[in-house]
C-alpha cells in the first residue's frame, strides 16, 4: 500500500497578517511558513500508519503544488518522515488548479490512501479534498478524524452532528481530515532533519489549466468596540449589560 | 434559470441554519432575477417541508428514496448534480458544515462550476459574481469572484439573519436516484450523544480555558451553560490536558464556532484560539490578565480569577432566570 499525504504551504498560524498593493496580495515580509496545520496531522497519521508494519505501507509520499519558495516546507515534511515528495511547479491560484494538478499527477498512479487536510489556514476553502477524488472519481470522506487499515480496505472515524460515525470505504479513498487525527504532529529529528536532504523531492511542471475563481481585494475584520470592564465583585452587572444593552440574554 | 439550494435534514428536521440557508439563497435568487428552489434529500414531513417557504423558496423538491441509508459524498453529489441540472440553476447554495464540506468541492468539478465556500455575506454584484469570505482563519477576509456561469456557494454557519417572507411554495415529491450497489460507504457504528447542545448550532456558548486550573473546576462552566441553555466549549491546551472532550476543542483547528454570544473563561485568546471564535456577535471574557489578548476581542470583560468570579456570575444568572 502506499500513502499519499496533501500540502499545503501557509504561513504561520500566529502570523498578523498585513497586505500591500491596494489590499491585493499579501505581505510576505518576515512570514514564517509551515505545513498547514491539518496537512501535518495528516503526515502523522499517515506514518503512524506506516510504522505499524502490519498494515504493510511501502512509502508515504508527500504532494504540493506551488512554486519553488514552498521548498523548505516539504524539505520539512521529508524531515518528518516522508519517504519522497513531489512538487507541482504553478502557483496556486485556486482550489480548482490545485486539485487539478494533483489530479493530472495522480494519474497512473497508484497511491491507495490520499490525505488532505480539511482546510488551508490560508483560503479556508474546504475544497481541495473533495475537488480531488471527483476528478479521480474515488470515493472521499470528509470531516475525519481517524483512519484505520483493515483487510485492504480503510476504516474511517467522520464527525456527524452530534457525535461520530465509523465507515468502511474501499481503497483507493481520499481521507479529508480534521482534528484528532493524531493527537499531536510529530516533530523532525536531528537524524531526520539529515536524511530529507537527500530524499527525492521530484519537480513536474504544470498542465494548463484556469482558475474558476480569483481574489479581488483582501479586507481587514472591523475592529470591536473597546472592551466595557465590569467589578469583579459584581457579575451582576455583567448579566444587566447583556440583558439590556447587548440584549442577548 | 434558478438558485438551487441544497437543505439538509436531522431525523427529518430542519434546524435554524436550514432557514439561514433558504433566507440566504432567496436573496440571491431575487438579485438574480429569478426563484430559489429548495431541495430536500430523504424523508421529511409535509409540514415541516412547508416551513422552507415561509423564508423565500419558490418551489420545495422533497426527494426521497427508501434505499438511502448513509451519507455517501459521491451519491450525494449525484443527486444534487442532477436536480441542478434539471432546475437548470445558476447558483447551488450549501451550508458549509461537516456535510456542505464533504459535498460541495465535489459538486463543483462535477458541473464544472467554481466554489467560493464559507461566505458570510451577500454577493457585492451578480455579475461579475463578486462574494465575501473569510481567509487567514478568520484574521481578514476577501473578495472573491467566481468566473463560471454556474456558482457553487457555502454559506458560513449563523453569518446571515433568517428572514420570513410572506411567500407561499409549492412542495413537489420527486425521486432521489440512488443505487446501492455503487454506493461506496459503509458504515459500521454511530456514536451519537443525545440531549445535548450542539456546540456548532448554539446560540451561546460557555467555553473555559486553562485558567480553569483542573477538570474539577468545570462544575459552574457546565451550570452556567445548562442556566443560559448553551453549549460548553474549552481551548486547545484543555482538551490536549483531556479535562474536556477534543469534541468542545474551539478554535483554528477545532471547532469554528460562530454563537451570538461567547463565554471566554480563563482563556487568555492565543491568535489560534480567536481564529475559531472571531465570528461571535458577543464575547465575554473573564481572565486574570488584563493585558491577556481576549480582552481585545471582547466586548465585556471581568478583570479576576475564575475561580472566584464564576460562582457569583452563575447566582446572577441564576436570579435572573428566577430559578
Amino acid at each position: 500500500m502506499k500513502i499519499l499525504v496533501c500540502i499545503s504551504n501557509v504561513p504561520d498560524t500566529t502570523t498578523k497578517v498585513k497586505f500591500i498593493d491596494d489590499f491585493k496580495k499579501l505581505d510576505i515580509t518576515g512570514i514564517q511558513w509551515v505545513i498547514n496545520p491539518w496537512d501535518e496531522l495528516s503526515l502523522t497519521r499517515a506514518l503512524e500508519l506506516k510504522d505499524d508494519t502490519s498494515n504493510n505501507i511501502q512509502s508515504v509520499t508527500v504532494a504540493h503544488v506551488g512554486l519553488v519558495g514552498a521548498e523548505p516546507t516539504i524539505r520539512k515534511a521529508l524531515a518528518i518522515g516522508a519517504d519522497d515528495a513531489i512538487r507541482v511547479n504553478a502557483e496556486p491560484a485556486d482550489a480548482w488548479l490545485v486539485a487539478s494538478q494533483l489530479a493530472n499527477v495522480l494519474k497512473g498512479e497508484s497511491y491507495d490512501l490520499i490525505f488532505c487536510g480539511i482546510e488551508s489556514s490560508d483560503f479556508n476553502g474546504s475544497s481541495v479534498g473533495g475537488m480531488l477524488a471527483e476528478l479521480l472519481n474515488y470515493p472521499s470522506v470528509s470531516s475525519v478524524s481517524n483512519v484505520k487499515l483493515e483487510n485492504g480496505q480503510a476504516v474511517i472515524t467522520r464527525e456527524i452532528d452530534g457525535g461520530k460515525e465509523i465507515v468502511t470505504v474501499p481503497v483507493p479513498v481520499v481521507a479529508i481530515v480534521q482534528k484528532g487525527i493524531a493527537k499531536e504532529p510529530r516533530i523532525a529529528a536531528m537524524r531526520g532533519i539529515m536524511m530529507a536532504r537527500t530524499k527525492l523531492l521530484k519537480v513536474i511542471e504544470p498542465v494548463a489549466v484556469d482558475s474558476l475563481t480569483e481574489v479581488v481585494n483582501y479586507e481587514m475584520p472591523k475592529p470591536r468596540a473597546a472592551c466595557k470592564f465590569v467589578d469583579p465583585e459584581n457579575p451582576g452587572q455583567l448579566v444587566e449589560l447583556l440583558q439590556n444593552e447587548a440584549k442577548i440574554i | 434559470m434558478s438558485v438551487l439550494i441544497f437543505v439538509e435534514n436531522w431525523d427529518g428536521k430542519f434546524k435554524k441554519l436550514s432557514f439561514e440557508l433558504v433566507s440566504y439563497g432567496a436573496k440571491v435568487a431575487e438579485m438574480l432575477n429569478t426563484d430559489a428552489v429548495a431541495l430536500s434529500v430523504g424523508q421529511v414531513e409535509a409540514n415541516e417541508l412547508e416551513k422552507l417557504g415561509r423564508y423565500g423558496a419558490a418551489r420545495i423538491l422533497s426527494a426521497v428514496n427508501d434505499n438511502i441509508n448513509v451519507f455517501d459524498s459521491q451519491a450525494f453529489t449525484s443527486i444534487i448534480a442532477g436536480f441542478a441540472q434539471q432546475e437548470n440553476a445558476e447558483v447551488v447554495l450549501l451550508s458549509n458544515n461537516n456535510t456542505g464540506k464533504a459535498i460541495a468541492p465535489r459538486l463543483s468539478v462535477r458541473l464544472k462550476a467554481g466554489l467560493a465556500a464559507g461566505v458570510s455575506k451577500l454577493p457585492l454584484s451578480t455579475n461579475p459574481f463578486n462574494v465575501y469570505k473569510k481567509v487567514y482563519s478568520g484574521n481578514a477576509f476577501s473578495n472573491v469572484i467566481i468566473k463560471t456561469d454556474l456558482k457553487i456557494l457555502t454559506l458560513a454557519q449563523n453569518s446571515y439573519e433568517v428572514t420570513e417572507t410572506a411567500g407561499k411554495s409549492v412542495v413537489t415529491q420527486v425521486t432521489a436516484e440512488w443505487n446501492s450497489a455503487t454506493v461506496k460507504t459503509r458504515v459500521t457504528e454511530v456514536q451519537k450523544q443525545t440531549g445535548k447542545i450542539l456546540l456548532t448550532d448554539a446560540d451561546v456558548v460557555v467555553s473555559g480555558g486553562r485558567g480553569m486550573k483542573s477538570a474539577e473546576n468545570w462544575g459552574p462552566i457546565v451550570e452556567l451553560a445548562e442556566l443560559l441553555g448553551a453549549a460548553t466549549a474549552c481551548s486547545r491546551p484543555v482538551s490536549d490536558e483531556g479535562w474536556r472532550p477534543h469534541e468542545e476543542h474551539t478554535g483554528q483547528t477545532g471547532k469554528i464556532i460562530a454563537p451570538n454570544l461567547y463565554f471566554a473563561i480563563g482563556i487568555s485568546g492565543a491568535t489560534q484560539h480567536l481564529a475559531g471564535v472571531s465570528s461571535s456577535k458577543f464575547i465575554v471574557a473573564i481572565n486574570t490578565d488584563k493585558d491577556a489578548p481576549i480582552f481585545s476581542a471582547a466586548q465585556y470583560g471581568i478583570i479576576g480569577d475564575a475561580g472566584k468570579v464564576l460562582p457569583k456570575l452563575v447566582e446572577a444568572v441564576r436570579e435572573l432566570k428566577g430559578k
